[in-house]
């Protein structure tokens, strides 16, 4: 009994000792796995910080989930790429202040064999047609995120019916990495966001097929929770946030970050408020 | 076998550097981990021990229930753990989601039905055996009890294990409630995760040796300094 109450009181004073750390000042930001996996907050929030000194608490999940995080009012501002999802967020009276950030681009990635033949193809609701038609396999992410909405979007236009529920069409229901694993692994077509391929490393035979389509460009938004949440709501070091992220500084750091001399992110004018 | 020598080659790396960040997350790990299973066990402890000594109504559907939730899901944990601690949740107030605090609730509540289950086992075998001579030299059930712990101390050190073994593994309960908020909520089994959607395979997996090697380390210490046991 003597070595158990020991190793017992040990860790009580571990867990103390942490406990009595500093108290840092910080805002929670729910933000998508894009921005994360890219590594775009890694040069965003040092550079945030050391102009402002707040902390970016970043939990990164899917845009869906990053709104219901907002309106249980577990964080205090978001940066989410699902124009609809937004507005209805606005509109629902969970958030303040929507505004424009950047945008960054999707494209189609596939085995580089490419047998639905759509190297160099302009359009993508075609891209998409062919893929169907050729019945190669395709890797959806199937997680209803906002990446996984513009998929089903492009099958609609091209008037691909999966109601059946192809061979070749493999729902994996997984964010977007373990989707590209998986994609690698079976040699499948997939759409994904170009910064997350741009810092994916196991590409095995997938390359990017194709890209350009302005049907593929995909806007990200930054949000206020309404303070009207609780007190708990930090809102105004969110605020700081918002206005860094979407001016000057903020737009011109988005602006410099680069994988292999490639920039992934386009800052947007500011749009005028309502 | 390209893909395993970079992997060790990864861990290798980390470790030569003594990176920070993996310092800072291999320490959380241990904080979090540790402490869910030190309170677990001083919770559970208790419990187990209750079972084997004491004949109650509803004893035998809880020792039942400890051992179905031997295999509890640990991201239904999480989840149950994230609604109880969301803002408009019950314990809302308390503003443990998304910190450490919340971690170690979530894996305490994983471990407790493993050190029930297995220091019911090891008490109710020293007094099965030791039971009656305890009674018959007048000590009550209660002051039997010290005893019965002594006696029963390398089944309850491999309880503390077993449940610290599966604290540091699990994955699915805190990268719900902590978020895996880098340098804050990070650790070893998040940052696994996290690369591995990154797709950097030899990353992940030589974070996964030093999780190994780590884990191998606490239970040796445990074990070690566990008395009796004929090595000292």
């Amino acid at each position: 009994m003597k070595h158990p109450r020991t190793i017992a009181i040990a860790l009580c004073i571990l867990a103390a000792s942490s406990a009595a750390r500093a108290q840092e000042r910080f805002i929670t930001l729910a933000s998508t796995t894009s921005t994360e996996q890219s590594g775009l907050f890694d040069m965003l929030l040092p550079a945030f910080k050391s102009a402002t000194g707040i902390n970016v608490r970043v939990v990164a999940v899917g845009t869906g989930q990053a709104l219901a995080i907002g309106a249980r009012g577990d964080a205090d501002a978001l940066l989410v790429h699902d124009r609809t999802g937004e507005d209805k967020f606005i509109a629902d009276g969970h958030g303040l202040d929507r505004r424009d950030v950047m945008f960054n681009d999707f494209v189609l990635i596939g085995p580089k064999n490419d047998p639905a033949k759509i190297r160099g193809l302009k359009d993508a609701k075609q891209a998409f047609l062919l893929i169907a038609k050729s019945s190669s396999p395709f890797a959806s992410r199937g997680d209803d995120s906002g990446t996984h909405r513009m998929e089903l979007r492009f099958w609609k236009t091209a008037a691909v019916d999966l109601s059946g529920k192809p061979n070749w069409y493999r729902e994996l229901g997984q964010g977007m990495g373990p989707t590209l694993n998986t994609a690698a692994a079976m040699n499948a077509y997939v759409l994904a966001d170009r910064a997350t391929w741009a810092n994916f490393k196991n590409r095995a035979d997938l390359d990017i097929l194709m890209q350009g389509d302005l049907a593929l460009y995909n806007p990200y938004g930054s949000i206020l929770v309404n303070p009207s949440k609780g007190a708990h709501i930090k809102a105004a070091d969110a605020k700081i946030w918002h206005e860094w992220l979407t001016a000057a500084p903020g737009r011109a750091t988005i602006a410099s970050f680069k994988i292999n001399g490639e920039q992934l992110f386009f800052p947007l004018p500011e749009t005028p408020t309502n | 076998m390209n893909d395993f020598s970079s992997a060790f080659g990864a861990a290798l790396d980390l470790i030569i550097r003594l990176d920070t960040e993996l310092l800072d997350i291999v320490l959380l790990s241990l904080r979090v981990s540790l402490s869910a299973a030190a309170l677990g066990f001083v919770i559970g402890a208790p419990c187990g021990a209750a079972l084997a000594l004491w004949r109650f109504p509803g004893r035998r559907l809880m020792i039942a229930l400890a051992n179905a939730l031997l295999g509890l899901p640990p991201v239904v944990v999480g989840l149950f753990i994230y609604l109880l601690l969301t803002r408009s949740g019950p314990l809302g107030a308390l503003g443990w989601l998304f910190t450490p605090a919340a971690m170690i609730f979530a894996q305490t509540v994983l471990t407790l039905p493993i050190i029930i289950a297995l220091s019911h086992r090891a008490c109710e075998a020293i007094w099965g055996q030791h039971g009656d001579s305890l009674l018959v030299t007048g000590a009550s059930r209660l002051r039997a009890l010290p005893v019965v712990f002594a006696m029963a101390r390398i089944g309850l050190i491999t309880a503390f294990i077993a449940a610290f073994g599966r604290a540091i593994a699990e994955v699915g309960a805190i990268i719900v409630v902590g978020g895996n908020i880098r340098s804050y909520t990070r650790t070893m089994t998040t940052a696994i995760a996290l690369e591995t959607s990154r797709g950097d395979l030899a990353l992940a997996l030589g974070l996964g040796l030093i999780l190994i090697s780590i884990s191998l380390m606490i239970s040796s210490a445990a074990l070690w300094f566990a008395p009796g046991d004929g090595r000292r």
